[in-house]
């Protein structure tokens, strides 16, 4: 992570979501990382703002309802045929998906 | 490219180990942690998969209720603590192995934490800690096509089956260990053997390495020498899918003195993932991308949190095997075996298969015999761990079932293996099939009697001459012609008959 540069705003710098960018396999030029780190900055500062709201009292959540402990029982239901399966598949062969070249850039 | 490396012994001369291994067991569910999608292994490609586990649009998953008690059991079997709620969690990273583009798995509120393994090693009792034991699920699998080796490097493109994706996946984490010295590869190689024997015992999983149902990712670095158990460590490299007991010992000492070379040249560890070799005993580097640690875990929308109640727990808690010291008291004490019997069993990594096959009918002795002696020995010449040669414990209740009939002796016993091991049947089909049985009947043993006596007069005088002993002699030319098929005793009886010593 790079630590070097001040932060745009609020929350976020440039080189961050350059970071993100590149780790969420998103194609950014640097008009674009100009254009969206100041908007994700005031995201990131709306956000703090509802954070203040709370108070003590109000545990942090990850998840709108309030259930825990929905399970299912270990029974097989029917899924997919393969054919089904690789109807969307661009490429397949040997009924597997084919995928292009994992690794050998370097 | 091939490393150098020092020695063992000047590697322990100047540094201190510290072993920390993660070890993923697929849980044997019959269906998957988030989908019914079933589990078999070795069907078709693609044949057990839903809009779940292809992380197709808009499915949602809903968690398994028995994945989540056996990474309890597994838990409480390490002596951990469970969480009173924790979450699954996002891991997100591109792989083709992983349709949706993350893993579901847990991040900081792993299921279990806190927990310990005592180890025994040649008589010794070793603690090792765990740091946590978490869910997850596994990934896809993939065949890799062009190249020269069938390896993903220099392969033109893959090819991918998603039936082994979301089976559930627990995994357990130990702390550092250290203080094991020379002993840091045995020990880790006894650690994931009685993990799997736990594992085994408490049912949740096939166990089977060779099937990849429990996989050893081995974690090393190592520390000046004398520095206490205290010291700051070294940087670790972590060492990917050492898929048998033995190579988790050949993997650990391997990286110590790969290390050692290292750094007494001056040089620093890169932290990074290495690839095992299992066919030439060497790592290489996984040349991994310097952010590819950034996982950008966070909680899983999709699913709700999992809050145990104790009572939940403690009932789970009542279902746990006995503890594996007490066990192999009880054991021993069953079974008579005298200390050093009971030491070459466990070492041998025979204790449960001896044990099935005493549930499976034979005597104990007989039992130990045949997988300390003959099985060991075949599996040493085959360079496997003796649970992965092949043979069953119900199969060696069988053969002993045989022998105890007066089927079979110990040598004809050896060729029912043979069978066993190339696949052709149970053991009586063996025996029917390549003709071994023991003949005992008198007729066919009378003529090979007489024969005997007729080839070998000199002999036979003696015999009648009242020197008994010399029956050795005409047993060993009747058993020769009947090419160790017949009953010893038998014929010992009727040479004595035909000889006037009956």
């Amino acid at each position: 992570m790079p630590e070097a540069s001040v932060p745009d705003s609020f929350g976020i710098t440039r080189d961050e979501v350059a970071h993100l960018a590149n780790l969420a396999r998103i194609d950014l030029d640097d008009a674009e990382l100009d254009h969206l780190a100041p908007q994700l900055s005031v995201i990131l500062e709306s956000i703090a703002s509802i954070q203040g709201v709370a108070g003590a009292d109000v545990p942090p959540t990850s998840h709108a309802l309030p259930l825990t402990n929905v399970f299912r029982d270990d029974v097989v239901v029917p899924g997919l045929t393969a054919e089904q399966a690789l109807s969307g598949a661009p490429e397949q062969e040997q009924q597997r998906f084919s995928v292009p070249k994992i690794l050998g850039e370097e | 490219m091939t490393d150098t490396l020092v020695s063992f012994e000047e590697t322990l001369a100047k540094f201190d180990p510290a072993l920390g291994l993660e070890v993923h067991v697929e849980l044997n569910t019959a269906t998957k942690m988030f989908c019914g999608c079933p589990t078999e292994f070795g069907a078709e490609p693609n044949t057990q998969v839903c809009p779940t586990c292809l992380g197709l649009p808009g499915a949602m998953p809903v968690v398994n209720r028995k994945g989540v008690e056996s990474a309890i059991r597994i838990g409480l079997a390490l002596h951990c603590q469970i969480a009173e709620w924790c979450r699954f969690a996002r891991k997100n990273y591109f792989y083709p192995d992983m349709p949706k583009n993350f893993q579901t798995s847990q991040y900081d509120e792993p299921i279990a934490f806190d927990g310990y393994m005592d180890v025994e090693l040649d008589g010794e009792t070793f603690r090792v800690e765990i740091e946590r034991a978490h869910m997850e699920e596994d990934t896809g699998k993939s065949l890799h096509v062009g190249g020269a080796t069938g390896r993903i490097h220099g392969a033109d493109y893959s090819l991918v089956d998603y039936n082994r994706a979301g089976i559930p996946l627990i995994e357990i984490v130990t702390k550092p260990i250290r203080g094991a010295g020379e002993k840091a590869p045995e020990i880790a190689k006894a650690y994931v053997a009685q993990l799997r024997d736990l594992i085994v015992a408490l049912g949740v999983s096939d166990a089977r390495m060779d099937q990849g149902s429990i996989r050893a990712d081995v974690n090393l670095s190592l520390a000046p020498k004398g520095q206490g158990s205290t010291g700051v460590l070294g940087t670790r490299t972590e060492t990917k899918n050492v898929n048998s007991l033995r190579s988790v010992e050949r993997a650990v000492r391997y990286e110590m003195q790969r290390h050692a070379a290292i750094l007494d040249g001056g040089g620093s560890i890169l932290q990074e993932t290495r690839h095992w070799h299992e066919d030439t005993g060497i790592t290489t580097s996984g040349r991994e991308k310097s952010d590819a640690e950034d996982y950008r875990y966070f909680p899983e929308p999709d699913l709700v949190p999992v809050a145990p109640s104790r009572e939940w727990v403690e009932e789970l808690r009542g279902t746990l095997p006995e503890n594996p010291t007490q066990k192999r008291a009880r054991l021993q004490a069953d079974w008579g075996f005298s200390d050093l019997e009971m030491r070459d069993t466990v070492g041998a990594g025979a204790l449960g298969l001896v044990e099935q096959t005493i549930a499976a009918g034979a005597a104990p002795q007989a039992a130990r015999k045949w997988w300390l002696g003959e099985l060991a020995r075949r599996a040493k010449e085959a360079d496997v761990e003796l649970v992965e040669y092949g043979v069953t414990p119900a199969q060696v209740a069988a053969v002993q079932t045989l022998v105890d009939a007066g089927s079979l002796n110990d040598k004809l016993a050896r060729q029912v293996f043979d069978g066993l091991v190339a696949g052709e049947g149970t053991p009586e089909e063996i025996v029917a099939a390549r003709g071994l049985a023991i003949v005992s009947d008198d007729g066919a043993l009378s003529a090979a009697v007489d024969n005997a006596i007729a080839a070998n007069a000199d002999v036979a005088d003696k015999i009648r001459d009242g020197k008994v002993a010399a029956a050795g002699a005409l047993i060993g030319a009747v058993m020769k012609e009947m090419r160790g098929q017949a009953d010893a005793g038998r014929v010992r009886e009727l040479i004595l008959e035909k000889l006037g010593q009956g």
